[in-house]
């Protein structure tokens, strides 16, 4: 008699509302990947997207030449891949802008090669 | 000294303040906003994650980018604010005195003030931590203000107590700058911050969660060595045999925040449970025509929450300087709003039986977590006339609810309302 096996290959805690499912995503014997624990569609939404594609927006600062402050702070303007994030921390640690900046003015252009960019979250004026 | 008349004067331009601020003008009258730092904007500006304005914008903008949008409505309109001006007494006949480096010592008289202050971080001394005082030893909001303004590192290697979100996020900005975070330490046995910042602050970068575990001493003379931990029961006392060293250059706390109220004080305001001032359903304080609003008359979880406290603060002071200011009035029969059973603080504290008819917000906190829990209101003589469901409770989100205490039919005589969170008599599956 043939055995049925399912391997669980990944355990993923939903974020969307306060539950918290854990989803387990699992390998049946034709290969297929099965996802269980979800208790609503956008929990099974949300776990999909962190298995096949876990995406993150980052937040960070980035240095200023001769604003009134030493930092402006910049967000991705879209979530960018999870393990990109590196990348774009390295990119942004070197990096230096100058004032005067608005909100949302693109500091660099498609970060790490994505289709996100990094724009400044507020204006600075510069040094008086 | 330079004397200022304004309709209302606010203090702080944060986000309560600016809200505030936008308004008095749009009502009409004349605004003086006051703030201590060197810009508007308040502590978003160094909450520098995204997770803001959901419910106000719909979107989720991050800290600066919700300062900026008040920022700019305040430019707009053409407020006037000081800044760099830090108020140092407020009187009970709605003088303010305070001091700038352009001005020195200024005197402000206002029809009505609007409280908009915020709140201080707890300290180390204040939860009597063992040791010596080795510099490394920071509160997170501190740390927070270094590494996202000023461009200081505290330093190399960390231990986080307290897992509230500021705590949390702190731990992944740290990662992001290159630090070790070693552990994030939690007295309670559960997370205290949001499950999305477990995940995406802890989990996502492998940063031990060390639950029930407290810090009992700080190694290190000049400069921090490390701390020890060790177990708490369930009566936070230390389990004598379950400490641990943990190696680190910097110690950063999250262990609370307190409503910063010395002003509110020494005017001689009554201050409640919260160590908020006592407000009526106007956010009205005992004082006459002083408003507050914000994290000084209660510490809010969302910005967007402080927001819409604001409005109505702002709303309500121009409604005072336009009908009652300068007549003689009596604020005769109140509800007093007490917190039952689960229920840690209430606000308002108390209910002007003449508003009866409005809607009245109600905001308060639990004191446990838990699942499938009931809100009830019960009045003077125990019976209950409201209810609600709700599925999950936890002492780290605040809960909001708007009741038509007319409508629900209260008695007239009553003048006591305890609001209690108890577990369901039936098990129900029902949405929120």
């Amino acid at each position: 008699m043939a055995e049925c096996t399912t391997d669980i290959i990944a355990e993923i805690r939903c974020i969307v509302c306060p539950t918290g499912c854990i989803v387990q995503v699992k390998k049946d014997e034709t290969g297929e990947l099965i996802f269980e624990g979800y208790t609503c569609k956008r929990g099974l939404e949300y776990a999909q997207q962190e298995f096949f594609e876990p995406k993150r927006i980052l937040t960070s600062t980035i240095r200023v030449e001769n604003g009134l402050l030493p930092l402006v702070p910049i967000r991705t303007d879209q979530p960018i891949l999870k393990d990109k994030l590196n990348d774009a921390l390295q990119l942004i640690a070197t990096t230096i802008v100058k004032a005067p900046i608005t909100m949302g003015d693109i500091l660099i252009k498609n970060v790490v090669g994505l289709d996100a960019n990094i724009i400044a979250s507020r204006d600075l004026v510069e040094a008086r | 000294m330079k004397q200022y008349n304004t309709d209302v004067a606010i203090i702080g331009a944060g986000s309560a303040g600016l809200a505030a601020a936008v308004e008095v003008k749009k009502g009409g009258l004349n605004v003086l906003i006051l703030e201590r730092d060197r810009e508007l904007g308040g502590i978003t500006l160094q909450c520098i994650h995204n997770g803001f304005g959901l419910h106000e914008f719909k979107e989720e903008l991050t800290g600066p980018e919700y300062a900026q949008r008040f920022i700019n409505e305040v430019k707009r309109l053409d407020i006037p604010f000081k800044l760099n001006t830090m108020v140092i007494e407020l009187t009970i006949d709605k003088t303010i005195y305070a001091v700038n480096e352009e001005e020195g010592l200024i005197e402000v008289k206002a029809k009505a003030i609007i409280l908009a202050m915020g709140c201080r971080e707890r300290t180390r001394g204040a939860i009597n931590i063992p040791g010596f005082r080795p510099s490394g030893v920071y509160t997170a909001g501190q740390a927070q203000r270094f590494v996202n303004m000023e461009g200081w590192l505290p330093g190399k290697t960390f231990v986080i107590l307290g897992s509230g979100d500021i705590g949390m996020i702190m731990a992944r900005r740290l990662t992001w700058e290159g630090c070790k975070v070693k552990a994030v330490v939690e007295i309670l046995p559960y997370v205290s911050g949001l499950l999305r910042n477990q995940v995406q602050c802890l989990e996502d970068y492998g940063i031990p969660l060390i639950t029930s575990y407290t810090i009992t001493k700080i190694h290190g003379r000049d400069r921090i060595k490390g701390v020890t931990i060790s177990k708490v029961d369930r009566n936070f006392d230390r389990v004598i045999g379950s400490e641990k060293f943990i190696e680190c250059d910097t110690l950063l706390l999250s262990v609370g925040l307190i409503p910063e109220n010395e002003l509110t004080l020494n005017a001689g305001a009554e201050l409640s449970l919260n160590n908020g001032p006592v407000v009526d359903n106007n956010l009205e304080t005992s004082i006459e025509g002083i408003f507050a609003c914000g994290n000084v008359l209660q510490v809010h979880d969302l910005v967007d929450m402080v927001t819409a406290e604001a409005k109505r603060a702002g709303v309500n002071a121009v409604e005072y300087v336009k009908n009652i200011y300068g007549k003689d009035i009596s604020r005769d029969e109140r509800i007093l709003c007490i917190p039952g059973e689960n229920v840690n603080y209430v606000k308002p504290d108390f209910i002007n039986k003449e508003d009866v008819g409005e809607d009245i917000i109600f905001t308060f906190r639990v004191k446990e977590p838990g699942r499938r829990k009931l809100i009830q209101f019960k009045d003077h003589e125990n019976n209950v006339i409201y209810n609600r469901k709700k599925i999950h409770v936890i002492p780290s989100e605040m809960i909001e609810l708007k009741v038509n205490l007319e409508k629900i039919k209260i008695n007239p005589a009553c003048g006591r309302l305890e609001i209690e969170v108890i577990d369901r008599p039936e098990v129900l599956i029902e949405e929120d």
